[in-house]
């Protein structure tokens, strides 16, 4: 193979795990868009939501000793999914007892102060969620393994021998993690569910003459939020190995996939985190893979300095 | 000078105590805390600094902290150079290091801000740990280790943390009572209008971020010589920022007290939890802060000090109501049908064919498809009142935001004096001699009327007797010089307005820009706001007043300019401006123009 084979063939195969992984992103940065884009509650607690998810799945899986009767490729995923409705019930109550103070038809359309309190208020729920689950569960790395994590497709050979890989594990989570953003894309767009929370975002004061419980709303998306970004953390953990303090560095790619999409667009906060994981993956071909994550965080940068209004949003500074 | 001094007689008792108290304590352990307790409430003054003072939250502290600290450690360890040179370098690397971070972050405001503060912090982290330093200590000096900083007995740690202390607290003081405090807090309370008294706004910031950062870089600094063995994720790490602002807000935001305050009880809990818990519960420190911030947040968000000094002070928690109501439309249909003009001899003396103070020409601007602003143009001479009235909607702050600078016209020219001022940054328009009030009034609400208009005094005073001379003659001239040491959040609505009014006058402007200034006033205030207006136009200033009810402003104003949908609908005397049928129509819709 000739050097610039190489090179195409690297990057083919960063993007096709760009994609898989940007799918699984997409996903979880669906799930922060559900809070902060559309409800507009800055969520500093995000990431340990999907945190709390990951080990959620994982002691699902022991615990309730899925594989024993479904099989270790099946297993993973169904603790996953049952992960999911637990991580809502954690959303609605966080959301109930504390987020609901320092939110509201008040606050819902006051950029400074509103969200500053959130922002606090939700740094220290991280702070006691990564400690407390480091107390809990300890500082070891775990995973949520199956055979597929392990195992490869191979595409090709094609145009005089490239070929790429896809792993497994990833493959199916990027499947699993599009079916639901499809569904949630259903549920928004034609349910009844969906035209609350479209009218509680859009205008709160006037959902609320219009007879919809704009504070159950906001419970309902926060909840739905969480359990989303958690899903995708599960998925995620069948193929990266995860500790309690994970949550800070995917916080960063689901803000910056969420802004990239532009505030207030759940589909494009999907593709938003499809490209975080494409640069991500793209920057391993020139860069160090130790540095593949401050990366992100200088890509993130830039996209809040140079863009702030993201590349599908409206502007929505006022004076 | 000396109210500094005076103010810092508090906290140089405290230090006396402190320093009794940690000479009598031997046990190492709890000389080590006492040691802690300073280094994190001065971690805390630095965060204060920027975040307290201004209002942007930084997330990322660390960033400033964690390269003092590695600066120091490389120095010692690859150049032996000792921490007495690097304390200092470690101040200004985290100075520089504030002045990059802060030029591109600063375009950005609150959780944008915040959340990008975070990923400096998180990206350094990574940086270090790719270029191989996973953990690094200091080595020990034997021969000569007061050289190095390194002493056996920790009292002089405690002893060279309370010093640092103390400097940093008197140089908040210092900059607390100066014009640098005092446009940090005007940032804070409202940027815009802290602009629009002529604050330049990011210079200030700049200034704030690079002190500190110089700070942080410091205490770093310090914090490794004292801990011995750095690792990027403990001086990077989220905890170290979450720490800064944890002391602070505790404490107190905005106060030399606060982290002082926060520090001392917050970080002997934590150690001596991680102390005797640490073995087993190693995150209990981490969940420790958690628990008080989200305590804190919900009980009293801006910490110990300001609840205790409010609840001292009896003050009510409420800032006062800013938001005004509308006046309801209906009452222009009887104050148009039963308007009286200004008598002619009562108008005040402009000339109109004088010289014009401020001259517009084909001014437009679009907000998407919306023609907010178009071709409209217009001449002021000097000394005249022109009212622009126009319905809800018809483009008048718009005007006002273009006049001063808030917004940029698509197309047109404004001149001041005959001198371009189109473009120009809202902060250097004021300084050039416009000055405004705004629709939604933007008082600093937790400082008092006195040092609300003082804002405004600085763009044109050489020093601070010359602010307080130009601001205790803006409070007169607005008839405000019986209140000028309450609060402003307990003002009436009245009073706020004439304080805007003053802060608008204390920049020395030529001409006043006045956004709906008699809005939600009662008949007799009304009155009262008019006479000092026309007073103020009579000693020679002039005045464009923004109004959508007509009533008061046919007592008030030598001519008109009726907008509509963004357009010169007319303009003229008020006699013959209140009678054309196209004013009638856009106030009123057609049936009531036909009938007129």
């Amino acid at each position: 193979m000739t050097e610039t084979q190489i090179l195409i063939e690297s990057t083919l195969q960063a993007i096709a795990a760009g994609i898989l992984i940007g799918a699984i992103y997409g996903l979880m940065c669906v799930g922060l868009a559900m809070i902060f884009g559309i409800m507009r509650v800055i969520n500093f607690a995000q990431g340990d939501f999907m945190m709390i998810g990951m080990y959620a799945a994982f002691f699902a899986l022991t615990l309730l000793g899925l594989p024993s009767f479904l099989g270790p490729v099946v297993g993973p995923y169904v603790a996953v999914l049952l992960a999911a409705p637990l991580l809502y019930g954690f959303g609605w109550l966080i959301h109930r007892t504390l987020i609901r103070r320092v939110t509201g038809i008040e606050t819902a359309d006051l950029e400074g102060e509103g969200h500053y309190a959130q922002l606090i208020l939700t740094l220290g729920i991280a702070l006691i969620l990564q400690n407390g689950a480091m107390i809990l569960f300890g500082a070891e790395l775990i995973s949520i393994r199956t055979p597929l994590s392990s195992d490869a497709i191979f595409v090709g050979p094609f145009l005089d021998g490239l070929a790429v890989f896809l792993n497994k594990a990833r493959l199916v989570s990027a499947c699993i993690s599009v079916v639901i953003i499809v569904a949630l894309w259903w549920v928004i767009k034609s349910t009844t569910l969906g035209k609350s929370l479209r009218a509680a975002a859009d205008n709160p004061e006037a959902a609320i003459y219009m007879g919809i419980d704009v504070d159950r709303s906001h419970r309902t998306a926060f909840a739905l939020g969480t359990a989303i970004t958690a899903t995708a953390g599960g998925l995620l953990a069948t193929n990266y190995p995860f500790h309690p303090f994970v949550g800070l560095e995917y916080v960063i790619i689901m803000y910056a996939g969420v802004v990239l999409g532009g505030i207030g667009s759940v589909i494009g906060a999907f593709w938003g985190g499809m490209a975080i994981g494409l640069v991500q993956q793209l920057s391993t071909i020139i860069l160090p893979t130790q540095l593949q994550n401050a990366t992100i965080f200088v890509f993130f940068l830039l996209i809040v300095i140079l863009r702030p209004q993201g590349f599908f949003g409206r502007n929505v500074e006022r004076t | 000078m000396s109210k500094v001094f005076k103010s810092l007689i508090p906290f140089g008792i405290f230090a006396v105590a402190y320093l009794a108290l940690s000479m009598v304590v031997t046990n190492s352990y709890y000389q080590f805390i006492l040691t802690m307790v300073l280094v994190w409430a001065s971690f805390g003054l630095s965060w204060n600094m920027l975040s307290g003072y201004t209002g942007l939250i930084s997330f990322g502290h660390a960033s400033f902290f964690g390269l003092g600290a590695f600066a120091t450690v490389l120095a010692h360890y690859h150049l032996g150079i000792s921490p007495w040179i690097m304390l200092p370098v470690s101040a200004l690397i985290g100075a520089t290091a504030g002045v990059l971070i802060g030029l591109p972050t600063f375009r950005l405001r609150g959780h944008y801000f915040a959340l990008s503060m975070l990923a400096y912090p998180l990206a350094f982290m990574y940086v270090f740990q790719w270029l191989g330093y996973p953990e690094i200590s200091l080595p020990r000096e034997r021969e000569n280790p007061a050289a190095y900083m390194q002493f056996d007995d920790g009292r002089i740690y405690t002893l060279l943390a309370m010093v640092i202390l103390a400097a940093i607290v008197v140089l908040t003081r210092i900059i607390e009572t100066r014009r640098f405090g005092m446009a940090l807090i005007a940032i804070k309370q409202n940027e815009a209008a802290a602009e629009a008294a002529g604050i330049n706004t990011l210079g200030w910031k700049l200034a704030a971020i690079a002190v500190s950062g110089g700070i942080a870089g410091l205490v770093g600094a310090f914090y490794s010589v004292v801990i011995l063995v750095i690792t990027p994720h403990s001086v990077f790490g989220m905890l170290i920022s979450a720490q800064a602002l944890t002391v602070t807000m505790f404490g107190g935001v905005g106060t030399v007290w606060g982290p002082i305050i926060g520090a001392s009880f917050l970080i002997p809990i934590a150690e001596t939890l991680h102390a005797e818990l640490g073995s087993y519960l190693p995150g209990i420190q981490g969940v420790v802060y958690g628990i008080a911030i989200v305590v804190l947040i919900i009980a009293a968000p801006e910490g110990l000090y300001w609840k205790a000094r409010d609840l001292f002070r009896g003050r009510s928690g409420t800032g006062g109501e800013t938001e005004m109501p509308k006046s309801e439309t209906p009452a222009d249909a009887e104050a148009l049908a039963t308007v009286t003009p200004l008598p002619t001899q009562f108008r005040t003396s402009a000339d109109a064919d004088a010289e014009p103070v401020l001259e517009v020409d084909n001014l437009s601007k679009s907000f998407g498809g919306l023609k907010a602003v178009q071709n409209v143009s217009f001449k002021v001479p000097a000394g005249m009142i022109l009212g622009i009235i126009g319905p809800n909607g018809a483009g008048k702050t718009t005007l006002f935001n273009l006049l001063n600078g808030f917004q940029k016209p698509d197309e047109g020219r404004v001149r001041l004096n005959g001198g371009d001022v189109l473009g120009e940054k809202p902060h250097a328009i004021c300084r050039a001699g416009v000055g405004r009030t705004f629709q939604i009034m933007r008082p600093f609400k937790r400082m008092s009327v006195h040092d609300n208009v003082k804002v405004g005094a600085y763009v044109h005073a050489a020093n601070e007797d010359e602010a307080e001379e130009i601001t205790r003659a803006a409070l007169h001239e607005a008839g405000l010089d019986g209140i000028a040491e309450r609060m402003a959040g307990g003002l009436t609505t009245k009073d706020l307005r004439l304080m805007e009014l003053a802060r608008a006058l204390a920049g020395r402007p030529e001409i006043l820009l006045l956004d709906e200034t008699l809005a939600g006033l009662g008949k007799h205030e009304s009155e009262e706001v008019i006479a000092i207006i026309r007073r103020l136009a009579k000693s020679g200033k002039t005045i464009v007043i923004i109004e959508h009810t007509m009533q008061a402003m046919v007592q008030l104003v030598d001519r008109f300019l009726v907008l509509d949908h963004g357009e010169v609908v007319t303009e003229g005397e008020p006699e013959a401006v209140t009678r054309d049928p196209r004013v009638i129509e856009a106030y009123l819709g057609k049936k009531w123009a036909s009938n007129a």
